[in-house]
């Protein structure tokens, strides 16, 4: 049986060890390993995006993603996403246009779109709809999805002017 | 999934060493947006994986307007996309690079894993077959090339050997007056798979077809190369005639089978329909260029 492997990693801008099987994905290794319980398994491969997360700059679908590739990678996850008990303007956002219903997929969704909006400030409602078409929701119907997005977008923007 | 290990090769030698050594029980990961959700239903039974992310021929991506574009089996579909003398060059690669999964599976899955999974739904291989790209594959007794409508021998089959990999792909530099389009019927806007696809280049001379290639997704039991719908084209004027008889050669020429996604008909269908709407956009974008 192959040894662990010793994995060195920056999760939530700290730097965080661990020790995985070659087998397990990040996903396990966040939510059993690390204990960062936030990111939710959904399909396991890949369609549902529950399991975003920002891998070395990029979201991932952190259950296609082998712990062991995380050896020096950055991640963030939805733990990262507040800064201290403050909300993202994401996080409010979906709060006050109740962008969730079960909550399964949200860490997800607000990962996902904390990288869009990153990416391009002022996205189309298309443009949402497209970036975010690796996100299953079954309770909300995406509209009030959508909305929380475009609120957010506008509130950041508004904070940055 | 069942215990596996894991090497990161630092050379194609080390790599193609570790495949020789392993034979079937080791297979190579670009994305691993495929392989790791077949491993775990349970396609495949390995010891060994072997992590091609950090081999430095397979994440080339260098583009230059008289050799072409050189691009590393395990480089991203984001990476492509992003790179605007690339999406200048080859905009029908772009399209296919950019409906693949989503943002999610963009950020990891590359372009060589999807030619390498071999599927006849792969949304990348009629576009690159259009295009008139070269596989470059290295084993334990040196390089070879294959074209790309020769690497497919069947649904997830390939040419590879098990001590084989591919190392790069090359996309001829862009000729004057040329343009491609790859499209894909599916039932939602994104993140699905293709139906049916089709993926064309045209070279115009003045309001003449010069040249030009079709190759079809879903509808064969490999990504199908229709040499006779460019042949059909080849000297004739760019007009709704010339390109209704190549749309139907390429309706011809598929052999789909009856899934869950559609029927024989509805795809022979799709070919035609869809070879007529990307032969349209081909030349549009090789008239833009003019």
């Amino acid at each position: 049986m192959p040894a662990k492997t010793y994995v060195r990693s920056i999760i939530n801008r700290e730097h965080v060890d661990f020790l995985c099987e070659p087998r397990q994905s990040l996903l396990e290794c966040l939510r059993d390993v690390v204990g960062l319980t936030g990111t939710k398994e959904g399909c396991n491969d890949g369609n549902c995006g529950a399991c975003t997360v920002e891998f070395d700059g990029r979201i991932v679908t952190s259950c296609l993603v082998l712990g062991v590739e995380a050896e020096g990678k950055e991640i963030t996850t939805i733990e990262g996403v507040a800064i201290g008990s403050t909300l993202h303007p994401i996080q409010q956002a979906f709060l006050e246009n109740a962008a969730l219903q079960c909550g399964i997929c949200t860490p997800g969704f607000i990962v996902a779109t904390k990288a869009l909006l990153e990416a391009e400030p002022n996205p189309s409602e298309y443009r949402i709809r497209f970036w975010l078409a690796n996100n299953l929701c079954r309770c909300t119907g995406y509209d009030k999805i959508v909305r929380a997005v475009m609120g957010a977008a506008g509130k950041m923007q508004a904070a940055k002017a | 999934m069942k215990w596996i290990d894991y090497a990161t090769p630092r050379s194609v030698r080390e790599a193609v060493d570790l495949l020789a050594e392993h034979g079937d029980r080791a297979r190579i990961m670009a994305g691993g947006t495929d392989i790791l959700v077949q491993l775990r239903a349970g396609r495949w039974d390995l010891d060994l994986l072997v992590d091609g992310k950090n081999i430095a021929e397979l994440n080339e991506l260098t583009y230059d307007p008289e050799v072409g574009l050189t691009l590393g089996a395990a480089v991203a579909c984001y990476k492509v996309y992003q790179n605007a003398a690339i999406s200048r060059a080859y905009p029908g690669l772009i399209d296919a690079a950019s409906l693949i999964g989503g943002i999610q599976i963009q950020g990891r899955a590359a372009i060589g894993g999807n030619v390498c999974n071999s599927t006849p739904s792969a949304d990348t291989i009629p576009i690159l077959i259009a295009l008139g790209a070269t596989c470059n594959i290295v084993g334990p007794g040196g390089n070879r090339k294959v074209a790309m409508e020769d690497f497919c021998t069947g649904p997830g089959q390939n040419v590879l050997q098990a001590d084989e990999m591919l190392v790069s792909i090359h996309l001829p530099a862009p000729v004057a007056n040329s343009g491609a389009h790859y499209q894909r019927f599916i039932p939602r806007n994104e993140m699905d798979i293709a139906v049916a696809g089709v993926g064309v280049s045209v070279v115009l001379d003045n309001g003449t077809v010069k040249s030009a290639r079709v190759a079809l997704a879903s509808v064969a039991p490999t990504p199908l190369f229709v040499r006779a719908a460019g042949e059909a084209l080849a000297g004739k004027p760019a007009s709704e005639e010339s390109i209704q008889k190549a749309a139907d050669l390429a309706r011809d020429a598929a052999t789909p089978i009856t899934d869950m996604r559609g029927t024989i008909e509805y795809r022979k269908h799709l070919c035609e329909v869809l070879t007529r709407r990307a032969l349209n956009i081909a030349i549009e974008r090789a008239k833009e260029t003019q």
